[in-house]
């Protein structure tokens, strides 16, 4: 299942952990984010939690960490390794585009 | 060989492969890189018959697909990449595997136009957005421009001004194409300033936007805006790339059909939706072509 990342987690959950971790931006009112949204959780049931995380962050609810990183247009992914921005994946797209852009970054 | 290939997933190609599949066709329907189509974008869908209180766009799209798919449609989630005729039929490649068809569907639909800039593609998701309504949240307190002058552009800046403080929108003649109503929610709006006879041929910022250059197309003066976001709203384009050089289109780059069906000049091709609809360009047109598209694939196949 897809993470819930915040706020108040993301230092922890996603800045601090072993393996890359992949953050969905999105929000209610985003159209294109709500079809990510099952694709996510799917990528997120088949990927191995020892290789990659998967989570969500809702922006509306966490503005502090969207604007930290910059998101100015949702849906955007961005894959962060050892607490740094390793890619940043804008827009929607089908899974296996998405498990295409995400390979080269399991751990 | 199968009988039916449908490309696209917009409201034709789902329409044509409840048909088809009802018809015992087995369709196969390869979704694109835009499952659901243009209505994936929007939020409220009031004119689509059926819906009482109107449906979301994703939602409608979902059950179009549920629907195609209870009658065996086989659904491939990947991109055509190339479409030719070979004998008997088609031949279409997508995700590295090819596929053969006597008849082929062509339901790609229709995709916002971009400006056309480099600058624009590298800042994309950085303070260019495609989309309003997604992203006008990350402009709270910020000045945005708009270019376009049709309804979509209206509705866009006054949408926009719920969260920026001013939006600028920027047009390329000294009128609106836009209905009268819009237009004049636009012009009565104190947050949004127009600039006519003009457009933007450049954006500038490096992490992020922070500026857009003007072009004055009556003076042929250029200057430098300082700016936070840039959305376009200047149109939509057919997706036509598959198809060119195959058949027939008209001077906007539409595919062509024959009056009254959706037979193309090349026998065996079908279009429908978006991409063979300079004026309509509705959900529910969309589906009624792509019904009619799924029919006349069937008597095209019995007379095979
Ligand atoms: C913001 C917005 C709001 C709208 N609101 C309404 C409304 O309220 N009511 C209404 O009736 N209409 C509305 N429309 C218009 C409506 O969305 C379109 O008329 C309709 O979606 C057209 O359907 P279509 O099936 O022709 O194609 P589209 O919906 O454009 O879908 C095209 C499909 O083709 C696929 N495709 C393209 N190229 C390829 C390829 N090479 N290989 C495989 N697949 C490919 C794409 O992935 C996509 O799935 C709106 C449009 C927009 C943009």
């Amino acid at each position: 299942m897809a993470h819930t990342y915040t706020d108040a987690n993301f230092e922890s959950d996603v800045l601090k952990s072993d393996v890359p971790v992949v953050v969905d931006f999105w929000a209610e009112w985003c159209p294109p984010c709500k079809l990510m949204g099952p694709i996510v959780e799917e990528v997120a049931g088949e990927i191995d939690e020892a290789k990659m995380k998967i989570g969500k962050l809702d922006v509306d609810a966490n503005q502090t960490t969207a604007m930290k990183y910059n998101v100015m247009s949702i849906p955007t992914m961005l894959v962060f390794k050892n607490g740094e921005v390793a890619d940043k994946i804008v827009g929607s797209m089908p899974k296996e585009k998405l498990m295409e852009k995400l390979a080269p970054h399991l751990a | 060989m199968r009988s039916v290939a449908i490309i696209g997933s917009g409201p034709a190609g789902w329409t044509a492969a409840i048909y088809a599949a009802r018809a015992s066709l087995n369709p196969i329907l390869f979704e694109g890189s835009e499952p659901g189509g243009q209505l994936m974008t929007t939020t409220e869908v009031e004119n689509f018959p059926g819906f009482i209180h109107g449906i979301q766009g994703p939602e409608l799209m979902q059950v179009l697909r549920e629907q195609a798919k209870r009658f065996g449609t086989e659904i491939v989630s990947a991109m055509v990449e190339s479409l030719k005729q070979v004998e008997g039929g088609f031949e279409l490649v997508s995700n590295g595997q090819t596929y053969r068809a006597q008849t082929v569907i062509l339901s790609t639909g229709a995709t916002a136009k971009r400006l056309g800039l480099e600058s624009e593609k590298r800042l994309y998701g950085r303070g260019v957005s495609a989309c309003a309504t997604c992203d006008g949240f990350f402009f709270k307190g910020k000045n945005v421009i708009v270019v376009g002058g049709g309804d979509s552009a209206m509705e866009e800046s006054s949408f926009l001004t719920r969260f920026a403080e001013k939006v600028y929108l920027v047009h390329r003649r000294d009128s609106f194409r836009a209905s009268k109503i819009m237009q004049d929610r636009v012009k009565a709006n104190p947050k949004i300033e127009i600039i006519w006879n003009s457009e933007v041929t450049d954006i500038l910022g490096e992490e992020k936007v922070t500026a857009a250059v003007l072009k004055n197309i009556v003076t042929g003066e250029t200057r430098e805006m300082p700016i936070d976001g840039v959305f376009a709203a200047i149109g939509h384009a057919p997706n036509i790339s598959l198809v060119q050089g195959l058949v027939d289109l008209d001077e906007k780059g539409y595919v062509v059909t024959l009056p009254g069906s959706t037979r193309t000049n090349v026998p065996g091709l079908f279009a429908c939706g978006d991409v063979q609809d300079a004026k309509y360009r509705q959900a529910i047109t969309a589906a009624g072509t792509g019904c009619m598209a799924a029919l006349d694939a069937e008597r095209f196949l019995s007379g095979h």
